[in-house]
């Protein structure tokens, strides 16, 4: 190495040098057999997987030199708040854009997150989820034919409480992670049931809770929880999956006595 | 299949887990622990067990029926998970596989059991110290034993534990670790009093 080079020079020399392995599990098309395929990429500081499929874009040549199509990947934000880019790296489910490279043990196994439809190599079908948010009202009604007014005022600790379970992406992961959302069983799994918390914790989406508990109580609702208690572990923004699933058992089930019981109101 | 009573189903399920079989099985091993006494006091204790008024309407009743649906609805269960212990290794997940292993086991292991001891009474045979200590001379049925014996107070305890979760009661994380500390204590508990009840049989 010269001795006229700069410090970054130095370094850029050396890692030019270096490289990063990836095994990529493609799949050409929604119905065609997957298949592996390796790349080997130069290295440079800070990289993460999403720099490195870009690299993979830009040079579509693989492991053994010849050319093929590039990986697709789905990806928005790259700051982890949109959920899109999420995929299963070494094996855990997880947002690719905060993936460094530095932090993996090499080859780094990139696949889908196959317990949503594979749309083409590591994009999957996340409308589930998306489905599932409709069924369960996830929102808070606003809407009428005359002007209703504001709303009943939220505690500031409150909304400070709230908007930890409001970071949810609908990214998937817990879902990946969960033993029990799969082919077998209709789960809407973690996340939508820490919604429903959310919105039956905001004061106007309150209103329309019994509507929402009711859906927890039907096919795919909060029965199929196991309690694994991976959902909590696996979240990328550490929401308390586990607390809001027991919140959400406790509310059900006043719900299911209130309503077998006869009580005359169906909110509060 | 239509599975719009699922909610439902599971909650019956994770009721009667605890109440009554839980409490059955809890107070059988304590009633086999009079073997520990010797083989009169066994024969006392069994002999009024079994001579209870009314004893096949409880036996149905807080035995045969809930415990089928139990042991029948838990075999769906545990068939629908995907268990994933290798990809996340953690203490609750093993106990997730676990419940699923030692419910489906205990189904055989019951069926086996009730067939060796309640049907041979059924037909005749008189259910005592020596009807037991005879089957458990065996050492395969002894060690069968040890194993259906562990599996069930294992089950009940992790039972417990998820039973607190699925009505609500422990939802903070805190609440949720110290019952199972206390899980794990009449895990370990249990255990003891039903190994030792066995032992009495063939030592």
């Amino acid at each position: 190495m010269s001795n006229n080079n700069t410090a970054v020079q130095d370094r850029q020399q050396q890692t030019a040098q270096k490289t990063v392995l990836f095994d990529v599990r493609r799949q050409d098309t929604a119905d065609s057999q997957p298949y592996w395929e390796s790349f080997e990429i130069e290295y440079r500081p800070n990289m993460n997987v999403i720099s490195a499929l870009m690299e993979i874009r830009r040079n579509p040549v693989n492991k053994e030199g010849k050319k093929t199509t590039p990986v697709n990947w789905d990806m928005s934000c790259l700051e982890e708040v949109c959920g899109a880019c999420s995929m299963v790296i070494n094996g855990r489910p997880r947002q690719s854009c905060t993936a460094l490279v530095d932090q993996f043990v090499q080859p780094i196994k990139l696949e889908p997150m196959k317990t949503f439809p594979v749309v083409r190599d590591l994009i999957v079908d996340r409308e589930f989820m998306f489905d599932s948010l409709k069924k369960i009202k996830a929102w808070v009604p606003i809407d009428g034919t005359y002007d209703l007014g504001e709303g009943p005022r939220m505690p500031e600790r409150k909304r400070q409480w709230a908007y930890e379970l409001s970071k949810c992406m609908t990214c998937g992961v817990c879902l990946e992670a969960c033993p029990n959302v799969n082919d077998n069983t209709n789960f809407m799994g973690p996340a939508l049931l820490s919604q429903v918390r959310l919105f039956n914790t905001h004061p106007t989406g309150a209103m329309n809770k019994d509507e929402r508990l009711a859906t927890l109580m039907t096919d795919g609702g909060i029965g199929e929880c196991g309690n694994s208690q991976n959902c909590v572990v696996a979240c990328p923004k550490g929401i308390p999956l586990t607390t809001s699933i027991a919140a959400m058992n406790r509310a059900t089930n006043v719900q299911m006595f209130k309503n077998f019981f006869g009580s005359d109101h169906m909110v509060d | 299949m239509s599975r719009e009573s699922d909610f439902y189903l599971r909650r019956l399920h994770s009721l009667l887990g605890i109440i009554p079989v839980g409490l059955f099985v809890a107070q059988h091993l304590v009633i086999n622990h009079f073997a520990t006494r010797g083989a009169e006091a066994f024969n006392n204790a069994s002999s009024f067990m079994g001579n209870l008024p009314f004893v096949l309407f409880l036996e149905w009743f807080v035995i045969y029926i809930p415990l089928m649906f139990h042991a029948f609805y838990g075999v769906y269960i545990a068939f629908t998970a995907k268990n994933n212990v290798q990809r996340y290794g953690t203490f609750r997940n093993w106990m997730f596989l676990l419940q699923r292993v030692t419910g489906v086991f205990l189904v055989v292991f019951i069926a086996w059991h009730i067939y060796e001891t309640r049907i041979q009474k059924a037909l005749g045979a008189e259910v005592n110290f020596d009807m037991m200590a005879e089957i458990l001379s065996n050492p395969f049925m002894l060690a069968f034993y040890m194993a259906g014996v562990i599996a069930a107070t294992f089950h009940l305890a992790n039972g417990v534990w998820s039973f607190l979760v699925s009505w609500g009661i422990t939802q903070s994380p805190r609440s949720q670790a110290i019952v199972t500390y206390i899980s794990m204590a009449i895990f370990l508990v249990l255990s003891v009093i039903g190994v030792q009840a066995l032992l009495a049989f063939v030592l």
